[in-house]
């Protein structure tokens, strides 16, 4: 298996070093398909992103030649899956940059990594009267956890605005951090509008007011290079699913402070010491957080994932990805009556916009004859899209295997959309 | 343009959007129920004037795509004059028409449908029909003078949207 988790570390490679797109597209199988005839435009990459024939394989190669249990067996096939899920967790420590593979908690997904984060931390830390902070970009998944907890402990949810562009006000932020607030969960990258946060700011915030933090990372693990002990959070979230991986697969990163203190998630095997009727002890970190046989073939997939994003390098997918954001908002912005929501200054490659006289709903249909398959819809974000007084919108969102070509045949598709309807 | 799309998207339909009849309040209202559909935002507020047991009047406000928003207007028109028991029968049909096996579509055409018929092409899109239903939905509301707010959520299976997380009704 590879061993080069560090290549993004290095010093950012020269722009004459662009990606071989070609060799990349040719990596993802899917993407030689049609869809009506059509050949397939995969611009929902923020929903979920196809997979390379590596993480295919890293499945394949598993179940056909050494899958067995993990942590359980002295067999051999048991020690092999083993090191192959242990390995991957090594993989996802140098990815995040963590300190330690203690920290390194396999989930679900992110929204599973928040529940958990919210279950445990938070009913141990959150009260009657204390406050949860989240921001207006959040997902659902980053609101409604903690809505639940706030409900069960008589604790008020509060929320930082966004302003016109998409992008958290910090000097409300700094407001509405108070003596109150027991934790800050936030979105790193935007899902619906692909503003990127300016974290380790908002993060010193937090913490010179005592505040832990939870980033949301599902956005942005796939795009942009993550260094928790940069940014400096106390959790970290992402899923398999967005960054070319296998779905059901996640990751929690926490301190291995506040991860020790931590009651466990579930209980059940490989989480536990010993167990009595009387007693139970539970296990070190990370396997603590762990009960049950796991995910094992999300894991080494994840862990070919990485891998693979490795081996092009984060700083080169986000400059191929800039480079097709510009693109495709200056040919958007061509586009009469279009309206880009979501103009941050700091920006992934996410193009959400209306139409005037076009649903998006009608939008999505022409554009999938058209074999572009976006999303369209509140893009479970429906604080965002009341904010900007839209009922949904239509998102391309973009990955490494995109091209402006691609873009192009999505502005046809949308011509043609507003042919027929405005 | 494919033929799949210009069977959903019919002449009649693309009228019916740009230019919706009926689209007004109705100050005498009887009747008057709101449908949600929260995966997509659509909102349709229907309205009806009942007479004995005879439809006088039914009208609709709101926002949809083109597919709703034809749905409400050709309903509005077909149900003109209609008695309740009619009312009900005409959507029974109709829901059918969008709802059948679309190898089997051509056996659901009826002539009581009238142009109404020019739905048959929802059927091959599943994610489609509830844009379709939500106002015949909120019309059978609106004729049982309920007050309650229609969601697609409760009426139809929900297989529209994978990422949807939070359930009609939230207070989000």
């Amino acid at each position: 298996m590879s061993t080069s988790p560090d290549v993004r570390r290095e010093p950012r490679p020269s722009s004459a070093v662009a990606i071989d797109i070609g060799a990349v597209r040719r990596d993802f199988p899917i993407l030689a398909r049609q869809v009506h005839g059509r050949p397939l435009v995969y611009l929902d990459n923020a929903a979920s992103s196809q997979k390379p024939r590596s993480v295919i394989q890293a499945e394949r190669s598993l179940y056909e030649e050494y899958y067995a249990n993990v942590h359980r067996g002295v067999h051999s096939l048991s020690q092999q899956s083993t090191d192959a899920y242990e390995a991957a967790r090594a993989k996802v420590q140098a990815f995040l940059n963590a300190a330690s593979t203690r920290e390194i908690i396999f989930t679900r997904g992110t929204t599973e990594a928040i529940n958990l984060v919210a279950s445990t931390f938070g009913r141990s830390k959150v009260g009657a009267g204390d406050e949860v902070l989240v921001s207006g970009l959040e997902h659902h998944s980053n609101i409604v956890p903690w809505q639940m907890l706030c409900e069960e402990k008589g604790a008020r949810l509060r929320s930082v605005p966004i302003n016109d562009d998409g992008e958290v006000v910090l000097e409300e932020l700094a407001r509405l951090l108070t003596p109150r607030t027991r934790i800050l969960g936030m979105a790193h990258v935007s899902n619906a509008l692909g503003t990127i946060n300016p974290v380790a700011q908002i993060v010193e915030m937090a913490h010179a007011r005592g505040v832990p933090v939870l980033l949301d990372g599902a956005q942005a693990a796939p795009h942009l290079a993550v260094d928790v002990q940069a940014i400096g959070c106390d959790f970290y979230a992402f899923s398999g699913h967005k960054i070319y991986g296998p779905s059901g697969i996640g990751v929690l990163y926490g301190k291995t402070s506040l991860l020790e203190e931590m009651p466990p998630y579930q209980g059940g095997g490989d989480m536990i010491l010993s167990v009595s009727f009387e007693k139970t002890t539970y296990n070190e970190l990370p396997y603590k957080f762990e009960a049950g046989t796991p995910n094992i073939a999300g894991v080494v997939g994840l862990g070919a994932a990485l891998d693979w994003v490795g081996g092009i390098g984060l700083d080169r997918i986000a400059a191929h990805e800039h480079e097709l954001l510009e693109y495709g908002t200056a040919r958007l912005r061509e586009v009469p009556g279009l309206r880009i929501i979501g103009t941050a200054r700091e920006k992934a490659a996410v193009l959400s916009f209306v139409i005037e006289g076009v649903h998006p709903h009608d939008m999505g249909t022409v554009l999938d004859y058209e074999g572009v398959a976006v999303r369209t819809g509140h893009h479970c974000a429906q604080p965002v899209m009341e904010r900007f007084g839209v009922p949904a919108t239509t998102r391309a969102s973009l990955a490494v295997y995109n091209t402006k070509a691609e873009i192009d045949v999505l502005v046809a598709g949308i011509e043609k959309a507003r042919e027929m309807f405005a | 343009m494919s033929s799949e799309l210009r069977e959903l998207y019919q002449e009649v339909i693309l009228d019916h959007s740009k230019r919706p009849r009926n689209f007004r309040e109705l100050p005498a209202a009887t009747g008057r129920a709101e449908g949600y559909n929260p995966l997509c935002g659509d909102r349709a507020t229907v309205y009806v004037e009942v007479e004995g047991d005879r439809v006088k009047d039914v009208s609709f406000k709101g926002a949809g795509c083109s597919i709703s928003t034809a749905s409400a207007s050709m309903m509005t028109e077909a149900l003109k004059g209609k008695t309740r028991s009619e009312a009900d029968a005409l959507f029974q049909r109709f829901h059918r028409l969008i709802t059948s096996d679309p190898s089997r579509a051509a056996d659901n055409s009826a002539p009581e449908l009238g142009k109404l018929a020019a739905f048959s092409g929802v059927c091959e899109f599943p994610v489609r029909v509830k844009c379709a239903s939500l106002p015949w939905h909120t019309l059978r509301s609106a004729l049982e003078g309920e007050t309650a707010r229609v969601t697609t959520e409760e009426t139809e299976a929900s297989r529209g949207d994978a990422e949807g997380k939070v359930r009609p009704g939230g207070a989000l």
